[in-house]
Parts: structure tokens; sequence; C-alpha cells
């Protein structure tokens, strides 16, 4: 089973609920696993602290187009539909920024002129953190703005054993990375502020989990600022209210100096329980 | 010589549109007669690669000038290699205006990309 944490809007507490889910669970026969999902900031090692021991590259598929065979039929541009191969006059253009590493290019050229090479955007690590937890995370290399191969291969370089549960921080926002982080997910846990922001985002990614048919719970976090508003719409969208964490200094204090949640407040570790349970038990 | 100035409406006085890639339209001016032609930009709501779709467009026009507000890393790249000379629009407020300053020499030659990439996933 896999939960992914997302949010919508940045800055809710995603990583501070993930890493206290998976610490509060850490007790279970298979401890789970942790993924890092926002590789554009990875974060969540500030909280579970662990040793990487292994590292793999991520790479995507650049086309190559060898012009001595070219004829400018422009077929590859045609089927790119990012834009990343165009035809200028009798030149043939590569933006390897743009490219999503999809082939078609090379699959469509008549001429076969066109010869895929990788080159690496990124790299996936993992190792052992606190409490036995299986950490990975992917770390997009500064300068690539392709995040979706990076996460695509984080989700399918960790190999869960039969039910282990798998906790997927997600980045923030609504777009391609995080769609990639919550497909294949069991369940998204979506974490928000009771404040027209929170709000405003929570219906976006209310809507990408609905359009992938998956299911959803909510936990409000910093609770009892803003308003009702996220309350409201959670009850006509008939959306599960999971947990409620308060905003509170001492919640604030703790976090900023990289501990989780559940060791600023031990009783946490059983809240978090309980929120998992509700989950398991969803049909 | 013919010029493609970007537009956010469809004609020779329509008020000039400071984007190059996510331009609403593309208007193609002959700086002799001034007959000219007018054509939505495909990519103007790409999700991405606005630059290089439109600089791909302007070249099937055949235009050897592009006169618009900016010209992304993509773009200028794409454009440059096709020997396409890029203008910026200056104090241009219609396609019309845009042409005669072009005609007049008052328009900045662009030699480096002049906008940071627009790039977003």
């Amino acid at each position: 089973m896999r939960i992914a944490v997302a949010s919508g809007k940045g800055g809710t507490g995603k990583t501070t609920i993930a890493t206290s889910l998976a610490l509060s669970l850490a007790g279970f026969e298979i401890p789970p696993i942790f993924l890092d999902g926002d590789v554009e900031a990875p974060n969540a090692h500030l909280f579970l602290s662990p040793a990487f021991e292994q590292l793999q590259e991520v790479a995507i598929q650049i086309p190559q187009v060898d012009e001595s065979k070219c004829t400018y039929c422009g077929k590859c541009a045609e089927a790119c539909q990012y834009h990343a191969i165009v035809m200028m006059g009798k030149k043939t253009l590569v933006f390897p920024q743009l490219c999503h590493g999809c082939v078609s290019c090379a699959l469509v050229c008549p001429e076969h002129a066109i010869c895929e090479t990788p080159q690496v955007i990124g790299v996936l690590e993992r190792g052992s953190a606190r409490s036995n937890i299986s950490f990975a995370r992917g770390v997009l290399n500064i300068g690539e703005p392709m995040a979706v191969p990076v996460i695509r291969q984080l989700k399918q370089w960790v190999q869960p054993r039969l039910d282990q549960l798998e906790i997927l921080d997600a980045p923030p926002g609504t777009s391609c990375p995080v769609v990639e982080s919550m497909r294949g997910a069991d369940f998204i846990l979506l974490v928000t502020e009771p404040t027209p922001f929170g709000l405003h985002d929570l219906r976006l990614a209310v809507q990408v989990a609905h359009e992938l048919k998956i299911p959803v719970g909510v936990v409000i976090n910093r609770d009892g600022i803003g308003d009702q508003q996220v309350d409201e719409f959670c009850q006509s969208e008939g959306l599960p209210i999971l947990m409620r964490v308060p905003f509170e200094r001492a919640i604030a204090q703790g976090v900023a100096k990289g501990k989780p949640l559940v060791d600023i407040h031990p009783e946490y570790v059983e809240l978090f329980q309980q929120l998992f349970m509700q989950i398991a038990a969803l049909p | 010589m013919k010029i493609v100035i970007s537009a956010i409406s469809p004609d020779l006085d329509s008020v000039i549109d400071p984007r190059f890639g996510r331009a609403a339209y593309f208007v193609i001016v002959d700086t002799h007669t001034l007959e000219w032609q007018s054509y939505p930009n495909p990519g103007t709501n790409a999700s991405s690669g606005a630059g290089t779709q439109a600089a791909q467009y302007i070249a099937s026009l055949g235009a050897g000038v592009v006169v618009s507000g900016d010209f992304g890393p993509n773009a200028y790249k794409a454009l440059d290699a096709a020997g396409i000379a890029m203008y910026l629009l200056g104090t241009s407020q219609t396609v019309r205006e845009a042409v005669r300053n072009y005609k007049a020499d008052q328009l900045a030659l662009v030699n480096a990309p002049t906008a940071p990439g627009h790039h977003m996933h």
C-alpha cells in the first residue's frame, strides 16, 4: 500500500505529517518505506536522518540527430508534443531541457536518423533511516527542469515487500510532478491549512486526486487560524478530516530545529496510528 | 522584406503583444507594400515549448525578421539557427508603428536572449 502526502499549497506541513506518520508506524512488523518525492527541494532527511548507502543516476533519453541522414521531413517535430525538437528550415534543433525522453521522435523518423543518448538529470539515494525506516529520495540536478522522470524512477527503484507500507512525500502544487507522485498511490493524504490560500489549492489537489480516482483524506494543520471554509468544503465534498494539528509555537519551534512532530508531542504517535487505521479500514 | 510582429489581434492596427512565444497572433507585413496577413499563434496555450513552437512557425511563414517584446533562450536559439533576425518593439504600440519604426531603423537588434526561460512544469 502506498500513501501519497500532498497539499496543493506549499508550506502546509506535508513533510511534518509524512515523517511523523512514518515514525509512528515504524513499530510495525515491517517498518514503512519513506519516499521523498519532492525532488526539487527534498527535506524529509532533516527529520528522519537516513544514512545513504546506495546511489543511482537518473537519466532520460535525449534525441541526437544524424545530419547526414536527416531529410528535414519534419515528422519528429510534428510528433513532439513538447516542441523539444523543431525544424528551422534546413536544421533540426533539439532542446534537451524541453525533452521528456519519450523517444517518439526516434520512433517516427523514417530515415532512422535519430538515436537516443542518455542524459543524467538527477540521482536516487537510499539507506536506512531512524527507527529502521527504509528511506529513499530523488534529487533533481540544479538547472534541470524535468522532475517527473526522477519521481517516476524513484517509485520504481524501491521494491516494497508484500504488505510493506510506502509513504510518499509529494512536492507542492498540482502540476506534473504532483500528478506523478500521486499516480499509483492507494490513498492521498492532503495536508492543508484553514486559510483561503490553503482552501484554494486544496480544491485543485482534490480535483487531481478525483481525476486519478484515488481516495482522499484531509489533515488540517495550523488549526485555529483562518476560517471555517476548509471544514465546510470537506463536509460538502464528503472528504474525511483525519487529523487536526493546532497552530502552536512549540510545534513551530521544534520543526524549525528539525524535530519530528512526534518528538515534540509524543502523544501524536497514537493519533497517527489511528489515522493510518482509518485509511486502512477504507474500502 | 517580410517581417513578423507579435500582436494581440489579427490586423495591421492591432496593439502589439509583448510576448513572443505566447503571442496571440503573428502579423506578417510586407515592408514595401504594407500588405499583411495574420495567423493565430499555434503555441499560445502550449503547456511547454511555446517559444520553440512559435519559432518553428515563424520559419514556416518564410519571414526573415521578427519583432517582439522579448525572446527567451529557446526561441532565440531556434530563430538564430534559422537566420531570422530579431528586433525589440521598443516604443511601438501597434503593428503599423512597429513596421514604421523598423523601416526607420529605430528598433534594437537582438544579439542574445532578452528574457529568462519561462519553462515550468
